[in-house]
């Protein structure tokens, strides 16, 4: 394991790097490299699968991080490629050509967090959300209450809790839900 | 035998040209979102030129409930409640996967009497979801009997969850830090009495399913997955241990109590529907003999839940974490990042249907008769909610 990241850390930028646990590595890299050393992780390193592409919001940093985790079947070895991408300019280099599933995650990323993924196939086309006129709903800003309330206003004898509060109450009843 | 499994220039992943409906050639066809020959709530949109078909479009948003972010507002106990609604089949292996991930963060170690107790739930699960989808595969090709058997059946399955952990299909029964209880009395001598009987079904099931020429002239080379898409494709679980790659991840990478059970990875050489409803056929024998197993070495007394904080004011420390179980279908997965606050920061759930049930569904389709399009569906096993979370 030692060997591959100091190879990856002679030929790429690579950071960050992070191990989770036996047989789970993390790292990071500058977007424009990020293709090229998945690529690499791929055809030269036996990182032949793909687990999944995800996204996390970091909006207090203003940026989004990129997941890429990839498995070595030989090794049994995981990598997580994490790439910061500026959450104004939420735009990434497409890896559909890499995997065949890849598309299907970058439009699942386009719809639910706005992310560009240029030559990306079927990328605006509906994934889970059908007409959705709102702001990509995984971003943190999106307020799934307050889209509620909005949308489908207030019912007569509806009644909702807080859940945290319906939970203390539920537990500490004669206390008024304080549990000092 | 080496399998090439590569990366080939010779896969196209370029999405084909769409049919010129104006022709007058073709004809499109919904099947689903309601539909008895679909998996769920999903839908194919379907491009048929007579009766067969030259173009397949997944589409899906039917159940989209919006778990992963859900779980960003709720605490960490909270979760474990919504997590099991995403594979309605599996909820245990979401509990599972969900549990593991905040104590690999936290670093709860869980005792040894709930180890073997997880992974008595998780093959009884197993059992359970194959007994369905056994049914589903038969039933697809226009055969009632075996579905009305199978069932049956898994409802005497789902008696031994209700006495284990309280409930039939949404157990909440694998927590943060264990397992909710012990197995009551009696338990054991029910279950060995259970797996008995599902044995005997199973070789009913294979005399009347597997030896009947109609299922055999319909499954038989209908949407082969051949070695070489397995890795492009991201195939995974019987799908791609059925052209021959032996991978399992409670063999390869053992979890729970699975390096102390004696077994071995099924593997079969006709990736066809037929060679893969065959091998999940001998994976649900397995899972019986592991059920046994865990019957024969899980401890009866001891803790089955470790020390836990207060779940109130429960805090898990920052961190990062890929977690992954075996399931019916193959590589099921929890990737959680936390920030040391009381709520989870972002929870990825990766299920094998979300490239099975587009990427892959969507190539093997073309070229299909409309007639077996159902068949071929459910011969890939595929959960909609574990796409859309």
């Amino acid at each position: 394991m030692n060997e591959l990241l100091e190879r990856l850390q002679r030929h790429f930028d690579v950071n960050n790097i992070n191990v989770l646990k036996p047989g789970m590595t993390t790292l990071k890299i500058g977007k424009d490299s990020a293709e090229i050393l998945i690529r690499e992780l791929r055809d030269r390193e036996g990182y032949t699968h793909l687990n999944f592409i995800t996204c996390i919001d970091y909006i207090e940093d203003g940026i989004f991080t990129l997941v890429y985790m990839l498995h070595n079947y030989d090794s049994k070895h995981t990598l997580g490629v994490h790439v910061d991408i500026d959450r104004e300019h939420e735009e990434m280099t497409s890896i559909h050509t890499l995997w065949a599933q890849a598309w299907t995650y970058q439009r699942e990323l386009r719809e639910m967090y706005g992310i560009n993924f240029p030559g990306s196939p079927r990328l605006d086309e509906d994934f889970c959300l059908e007409g959705w006129d709102q702001i990509p709903p995984m971003r943190r800003e999106f307020d799934t209450r307050v889209f509620s309330e909005e949308r489908f206003g207030h019912r007569e004898g509806r009644h909702s809790e807080v859940p945290r509060v319906h939970m203390k109450m539920e537990l500490y009843p004669k206390r008024g839900g304080d549990e000092e | 035998m080496t399998l090439s499994t590569g990366h080939s220039a010779a896969l196209d992943f370029a999405q084909p040209e769409p049919p010129d409906l104006s022709s007058g050639k073709y004809v499109k066809l919904w099947q689903g979102p309601q539909h008895p020959g679909i998996t769920g709530n999903m839908s194919l949109e379907l491009v048929l030129d007579g009766d067969t078909i030259v173009s397949c479009k997944t589409h899906v948003g039917y159940l989209h409930r919006g778990f992963e972010k859900l779980m960003e507002r709720r605490s960490f106990i909270q979760n474990f409640t919504v997590v099991c609604r995403i594979a309605v089949p599996e909820p245990t292996f979401n509990e599972y996967l969900y549990s593991h991930a905040v104590e690999e963060i936290s670093g709860i170690e869980v005792p040894e009497r709930a180890i073997w107790l997880r992974t008595m739930n998780l093959e009884l699960m197993r059992l359970a979801s194959f007994l369905m989808w056994i049914g589903g595969q038969s039933g697809a090709f226009g055969q009632y009997t075996v579905p009305n058997w199978t069932l049956a059946y898994r409802d005497y399955v789902l008696d031994l969850f209700e006495e284990m952990t309280g409930a039939r299909i949404y157990h909440m029964y694998i927590v943060p830090g264990g397992v909710r209880a012990g197995l009551p009395d009696g338990f054991e001598e029910r279950a060995r009495e259970i797996m008995k009987g599902a044995e005997k079904l199973l070789d009913q099931i294979e005399r009347v399913m597997f030896n009947n020429v109609v299922f055999k002239a319909r499954s038989k080379g209908l949407g082969i997955i051949t070695p070489d898409m397995v890795d492009p494709y991201g195939i995974v679980g019987p799908n791609a241990r059925a052209c021959g790659l032996a991978r399992d991840i409670r063999k390869d990478e053992p979890y729970l109590a699975y390096d102390r059970l004696d077994f071995e990875t099924i593997s079969g050489n006709e990736a066809d529907a037929y060679g893969r409803a065959y091998l999940r056929l001998q994976e649900t024998r397995q899972s019986i003999n592991l059920i046994r197993q865990c019957l024969d070495h899980a401890p009866t007394d001891g803790p089955f839940q470790a020390d836990m904080p207060n779940v109130l004011h429960w805090k898990v420390p920052a961190g990062e974490t890929y977690v992954k179980a075996e399931c019916t279908r193959g590589e099921y997965g929890y990737y959680m990042v936390t920030d040391g606050s009381e709520f989870v920061r972002r929870v990825h759930v990766r299920g094998p249907s979300y490239t099975h049930a587009i990427a892959v569904m969507e190539r093997l389709a073309v070229g299909t008769n409309i007639a077996d399009i159902a068949g071929l569906m459910v011969s890939l096993h595929t959960y909609p909610p574990e796409i859309e979370r």
